[in-house]
């Protein structure tokens, strides 16, 4: 697979030459991968929003570089609108920048600014609705007459009617209710298997980041501190605690069985899987 | 012991679109809350359970029904100063309820406006901040705090008028793991030591865990009333209002089917772990 994104030595630096002087994002390197679905987490002030502010250039690097398929997305500032497209963010509560007088309108206005017109800008307004389960009808109803998960969900239409190579979501499933998260992830997951891109989730919650992405990358205090496979991640469970950070309930479990004397792998964070582990412990004659 | 909150075919609607039908939020709630405890209120978006929350402190009236505070009825004006008095409310965004530029002015806020003399204002605010664990900032600007620190003043900001009942609207629902419990054990300590009333509005199931009681609302109406493990074991009821069980349950859940001995109300993760090694040894 080819790194789409690649963060070299990033570095931001907030208030250079007060005494406020802080870096929250301190010679950070990684790569993204084409099509891959990337988790990032970290607790509040871990570096997380100012390090994604920097993948479609809201910021500019104190040092360091972010490459875009290959290319140093400052290299001509003059483009970097066109970065802007590529790299799709969506804020928190991204309800709150709904402005438009109809939810067509609304998810037009991205693409129309990229210069589609006519059929395609049609095209990918209903795409982009329909990938988020917005009906047909609903397009020419004022965005404000609708409920708070629907409204998220036009805004994230928004940014997926510029079909950028990247989206980046940040805390998409804030304030929302279990079956409103369920709902909308299962939305981004099917935009993922259809369109094969890639998809930056920053997320609080360890059980959503753990239940969808290929890779985890965990952040603290301006560093990465880790980068892996979710079983690789949560088989440092211990760290991520001293961390500051939460590990899913159904690692607690596991890791207190463990501590209980019984033989398990406390690398598991779905309850289908640790129902497996003891159910072979159980068939092996170990137990029961 | 007595009630502190009591409502009585409570209805409230929200006022229709043009041409349209009003939208009824609860249809009909009969709930009593109990002096001291701590009762978390859960639903999913829309089944009312903010509305309710509203109503406690007369922020919303009835439409239809009564809502008494200590036997105050919060349709009579008059009472309302003293109602808000008794019972305070913190609400889902911290930056929308923070009014002064320091800390300490910010928790005087409401013993001010309610008359209180100088010295026992500084003794009030002091105190408030001392029981949430915020003295240290006492002189801060609120706006360079964290998530967890700023609810946390919102909450001393309401202890200052010494209320009775503290109803938090899905305070935790902004914050990061970490402010979710500076929170959570910030309410759960004023609740045991100052046996002030909590009522915790939330969608995050494990809040539930350690709460006296646990009240679900559907649809406008309350849809289960009982200890968290009362509620908590009735997975499908849960699922059908579109929640979900904590893991814990979902697990011995699964394991009762494959046949193990597990109870299904082991619902802390060392409840549980130890419910499964029990079950396991023998």
């Amino acid at each position: 697979m080819e790194p789409i994104l690649q963060i070299k030595n990033l570095t931001h630096t907030y208030g250079v030459g007060t005494p406020f002087q802080r870096s929250a994002v301190e010679d950070m390197s990684f790569d993204v991968y084409e099509g891959e679905f990337l988790g990032i987490i970290g607790h509040t002030g871990s570096g997380k929003s100012t390090l994604i502010q920097h993948l479609n250039g809201l910021l500019k690097p104190t040092a360091g570089q972010v490459l875009l398929g290959g290319r140093d997305i400052w290299a001509d500032p003059k483009k970097i609108r066109d970065v802007r497209f590529r790299v799709g963010l969506v804020f928190q509560y991204p309800e709150y920048q709904l402005f438009e007088e109809t939810v067509y309108k609304d998810i037009a206005f991205g693409p129309t600014n990229q210069g589609k017109t006519g059929d395609e800008l049609d095209r990918c307004v209903r795409e982009a609705a329909r990938l988020v389960g917005i009906r047909d009808d609903q397009l020419d109803k004022s965005p404000f007459e609708l409920s708070g998960g629907q409204k998220r969900r036009v805004a994230l239409a928004g940014v997926l009617a510029m079909e950028p190579e990247v989206l980046v979501l940040d805390e998409p499933t804030a304030g929302l209710d279990p079956a409103g998260r369920e709902n909308l992830m299962a939305n981004i997951r099917d935009y993922h298997r259809n369109k094969h891109k890639t998809i930056i989730l920053v997320s609080h919650s360890m059980d959503e980041i753990a239940q969808n992405v290929d890779r985890i990358l965990v952040l603290k205090s301006a560093h990465v501190l880790m980068s892996g496979a979710p079983a690789e991640v949560f088989a440092r469970a211990e760290e991520l605690l001293t961390a500051g950070l939460d590990v899913p309930q159904v690692t607690r479990i596991a890791m207190t069985l463990k501590a209980r004397g019984l033989d398990i792998d406390p690398a598991v964070y779905t309850v289908e899987a640790l129902e497996k582990q003891l159910q072979a412990l159980r068939k092996d004659g170990a137990v029961c | 012991m007595s009630a502190i909150i009591e409502t009585k075919e409570l209805r409230f609607a929200y006022p229709a679109d043009e041409g349209g039908d009003p939208v009824f939020a609860l249809r009909g709630v009969d709930l009593e809350i109990e002096k001291g405890s701590f009762v978390v209120v859960l639903g999913h978006n829309g089944s009312g359970k903010s509305t309710l929350a509203k109503t406690f402190n007369a922020v919303l009236l009835p439409a239809g029904g009564k809502v008494y505070v200590e036997g105050m009825d919060t349709l009579d004006e008059k009472l309302l100063l003293a109602i808000r008095q008794r019972v305070g409310m913190v609400f889902q965004n911290p930056d929308n309820q923070i009014v002064a530029n320091v800390v300490e002015e910010d928790v005087a806020f409401a013993p001010e406006n309610l008359g209180v003399p100088t010295e026992e204002i500084r003794r009030r605010v002091d105190d408030a901040l001392k029981a949430v664990g915020m003295y240290d900032f006492v002189t801060h600007a609120p706006h360079l705090l964290s998530g967890g620190q700023k609810q946390r003043i919102a909450i001393a900001g309401v202890i200052a008028m010494e209320p009775e009942c503290i109803v938090l609207d899905e305070a935790t629902a902004m914050l990061d793991p970490v402010g979710r419990r500076e929170v959570l054990s910030t309410v759960h300590r004023l609740n045991k030591e100052k046996g002030i009333t909590v009522i915790l509005i939330t969608h995050h199931m494990n809040e539930a865990e350690e709460a006296d009681r646990v009240v679900v609302m559907d649809d406008g109406k309350v849809a289960m009333d009982g200890t968290p493990k009362e509620v908590f074991t009735r997975i499908d009821e849960l699922r059908s209002m579109g929640l979900t069980t904590p893991d814990t349950v979902d697990l011995l859940d699964r394991l009762q089917k494959d046949g193990w001995h597990v109870p299904l109300d082991a619902l802390t993760v060392e409840e549980c772990a130890d419910a499964i090694a029990a079950a396991a040894k023998n």
